[in-house]
């Protein structure tokens, strides 16, 4: 992890900070796409080295965060039954469903394990073949090649007793839907620099021209996001809309191509319902018909009957760059990371439980 | 005298419900791998208490149990943990440990060489510190009840000093001095859990800090207030006695030691170090004009030969923690929601 110390350099951070503050003029809007990166603003406190003038807001970028209701209530129906071996990311196990989530489950007695990866829950499909073994298989760009070798990999290994439950999204349908909605702040994109380094950034080209906005594809130092805004802000003081590239050490236009093919291979493009925004066209992924066998909601014959979320979260209008987690009037009270109204304040990457998390003194006066 | 038994013990025995009977079976698990290890007097009186010397000054008195899985994991086992730890507790009243129970709650089917490895293990621990373990007791659960083998110790400890050693000591103007680099035990237990491997050795800092603690009052340091780094590190430890003394601390995360390793394998889980669990570390607060001197005895003793001053105590009396990062930005450190890791010690 050494090479991570360059990026975290005093003397490196604050000349890039001072750039920015000789280059603008006047009020931006510029929206992090990635929890990671929010996780990584606020964990740093990097707004205070930024001019007042630039408001940085937290995009939906946090698959936990985005996961809708009706997938998590599926999650929590599968997870309970007795047959079942159920294993997910750790964050999920502590979002709301309807009624409850995974942990209620698991102190009822579910088997539900934590992991780190798809294929330590294939390897607990080949270890329990008596059970039916279900992966929560949760994410962006970035885990989907993943979850997809774990499909291959099992059909490979004829594994008869695995299956996923997909909740799959694809970030640049995100972007030009917020881009497109009525009343939208955002005037410049740092993009995930790791969805980028799966997919390349050609995708982002027609979304800069057509809405006007610069798109900075970004990494998750806080050198790195800094460098990512010093770009954005350029371009929006000079009118310019370019897709550029801060994040070259991990990424190049046209990304991972073995990835792509895997996912390809194994995932079809879908509407996808994000939780808090609603549906969004062609912005997530289910498996192709001739791997149909592994999904779960199919396998358990999953109804889709979630009713509306009335929790009183606002995750959606946080996650447009409508709100900051500080506006909603439960941040801090009703919701808190030990008994969350919604997902952003559960995961790492959700920006209500950075915000909480990471109190500055500013964020810390604000509730 | 050795009482004959028609089934001879064998490499692969396992703990039977019967090791808890009271019966013979009971009297042999003790015999052969509990006794053994603890050959004292007050082991050999084979008795329901122990009965122990008056002991001077005022006495300490705490309790622990010991759940960790796996029990064994680099750089330690639940046996040398269960010694540690309860001896830690005592340390950081500044008492000298002298007495330890052990109660040991095993789980049918644990191999007998598992509890014969953590046995010896509790055993070394014991001698290396200087305490006795002089009273235990065994129950055994049925398979599916237990995780193989919990510990429960209990200790006993003299203080030899006349300081009061609590979060209310604490002062303004205080150094904060750290015994070591943090983070290691959490996720040394993570690695061997989850199958993880990392560049370089991962291996838990678990070790006895009495040593270091009487160290400094035997100097003469006015020691204001200790805590050791468990569950929840070094952040969770300093936001708790920054709400007990009502001051605010100032941390400069520069000067917080944390190796490649666990900064490797924190990236990687998107753990923070600062909330990982220690069992070899401690904070200190000591009058600033004492620091360099506290500094100095603590880096003397190998345990905490890498003990940095971490901070300040400042004069305001907001309870908070506020650590100054590496990019000079600054954050309040706050409590975890909830465990970032289950069961790791």
């Amino acid at each position: 992890m050494k090479f991570l110390h360059e990026y975290r350099q005093r003397e490196a951070v604050e000349k890039i900070a001072a750039e920015i503050h000789r280059v603008v003029t006047r009020p931006w809007t510029i929206m992090e796409v990635c929890g990671g990166q929010t996780h990584a603003i606020v964990k740093f406190g990097l707004q205070q080295l930024l001019p007042p003038q630039i408001e940085l807001v937290h995009g939906p970028g946090c698959p936990v965060c985005v996961t809708s209701l009706e997938i998590i209530d599926q999650a929590i129906a599968i997870a309970s039954r007795p047959d079942v071996i159920f294993c997910s990311f750790g964050d999920m196990l502590r979002v709301p469903g309807s009624n409850g989530d995974l942990l209620t489950v698991k102190a009822a007695g579910g088997d539900i394990r934590t992991v780190y990866s798809p294929l330590q829950a294939l390897k607990v499909a080949e270890d329990n073949p008596h059970k039916e073994v279900v992966f929560f298989a949760i994410g962006f760009e970035t885990t989907a090649p993943a979850h997809a070798m774990a499909v291959v990999l099992a059909t490979k290994k004829r594994l008869r007793n695995f299956s996923l439950l997909v909740s799959h999204f694809l970030v640049p349908p995100a972007i030009e839907a917020i881009c497109s909605a009525p009343g939208s702040r955002v005037q410049g994109f740092l993009a995930a620099g790791h969805v980028c380094a799966i997919m390349g950034y050609e995708q982002y080209r027609p979304l800069a021209r057509e809405y006007r906005v610069p798109i900075v594809v970004t990494g998750f130092e806080p050198l790195d996001i800094l460098e990512g805004v010093l770009l954005c802000v350029r371009q929006l003081e000079q009118g310019i809309c370019l897709v550029l590239n801060q994040y070259a050490r991990a990424v190049d236009r046209n990304g991972n191509l073995n990835a792509q093919e895997i996912l390809e291979l194994v995932f079809d493009i879908d509407d996808q319902a994000w939780r808090g925004v609603g549906s969004i066209a062609a912005s997530g992924l289910r498996l192709r018909a001739e791997f149909a066998r592994f999904d779960a909601g199919r396998r358990f014959g999953m109804a889709h009957s979630s009713g509306p979320d009335r929790s009183g979260c606002i995750s959606g209008r946080i996650m447009q760059g409508l709100q900051k987690p500080c506006d909603c009037p439960h941040f801090g009270g009703r919701c808190r990371p030990e008994q969350p109204l919604g997902a952003p304040m559960v995961s790492s990457e959700g920006a209500c439980a950075a915000y909480y998390r990471y109190r500055n003194r500013s964020t810390a006066d604000a509730h | 005298m050795h009482t004959e038994c028609p089934i001879p013990v064998s490499a692969d025995e396992t703990v039977r419900l019967g090791h808890g009977s009271g019966g013979e079976l009971s009297q042999r698990l003790l015999r052969e791998y509990i006794y053994p290890h603890f050959d004292n007097a007050w082991t050999v009186q084979a008795h329901d208490s122990a009965t122990l010397p008056r002991i001077g000054g005022r006495t300490v008195f705490t309790t622990d149990s010991f759940v960790v899985s796996p029990l064994f994991f680099p750089g330690g086992n639940i046996g040398e943990l269960a010694v540690y730890g309860t001896v830690n507790d005592l340390a950081m009243s500044g008492a000298r440990p002298l007495y330890l129970s052990c109660s040991l709650i095993l789980e049918e089917g644990l191999p007998m060489k598992t509890l014969a490895a953590v046995m010896a293990s509790m055993g070394r621990a014991a001698a290396a510190t200087g305490v006795q373990l002089v009273t235990g007791d065994t129950k055994v659960v049925e398979k599916g009840k237990g995780d193989g083998l919990f510990i429960n110790t209990a200790g006993i400890g003299s203080l030899e000093h006349v300081l009061s050693i609590a979060p209310d000591r604490i002062q303004p103007g205080d150094s904060i001095l750290l015994s070591g680099d943090i983070g290691r035990h959490g996720m040394a237990v993570m690695a061997r859990r989850e199958g993880l491997e990392f560049d370089g050795p991962l291996l838990s800092d678990c070790a006895p800090l009495h040593e270091p603690v009487l160290a400094l009052l035997e100097a003469g340091i006015n020691v204001h207030c200790l805590r050791d780094l468990t569950r929840g590190g070094l952040a969770t430890a300093l936001v708790e006695l920054a709400e007990g003394s009502r001051r605010q601390f100032s941390l400069r995360e520069n000067d917080i030691a944390i190796t490649e390793p666990v900064l490797g394998a924190c990236e990687m889980l998107g753990l923070d170090p600062l909330y990982v669990a220690n069992e070899g570390r401690f904070v200190a607060f000591v009058p600033p004009h004492q620091a360099q001197q506290a500094l100095a005895i603590l880096q003397k003793c190998p345990v905490s030969a890498d003990s940095r001053a971490i901070g300040t105590v400042s004069a305001s009396e907001a309870a908070e923690v506020i650590l100054r990062n590496s990019i000079g930005c600054e954050r309040l450190l706050d409590r975890l929601p909830g465990e970032q890791l289950p069961r790791i010690c």
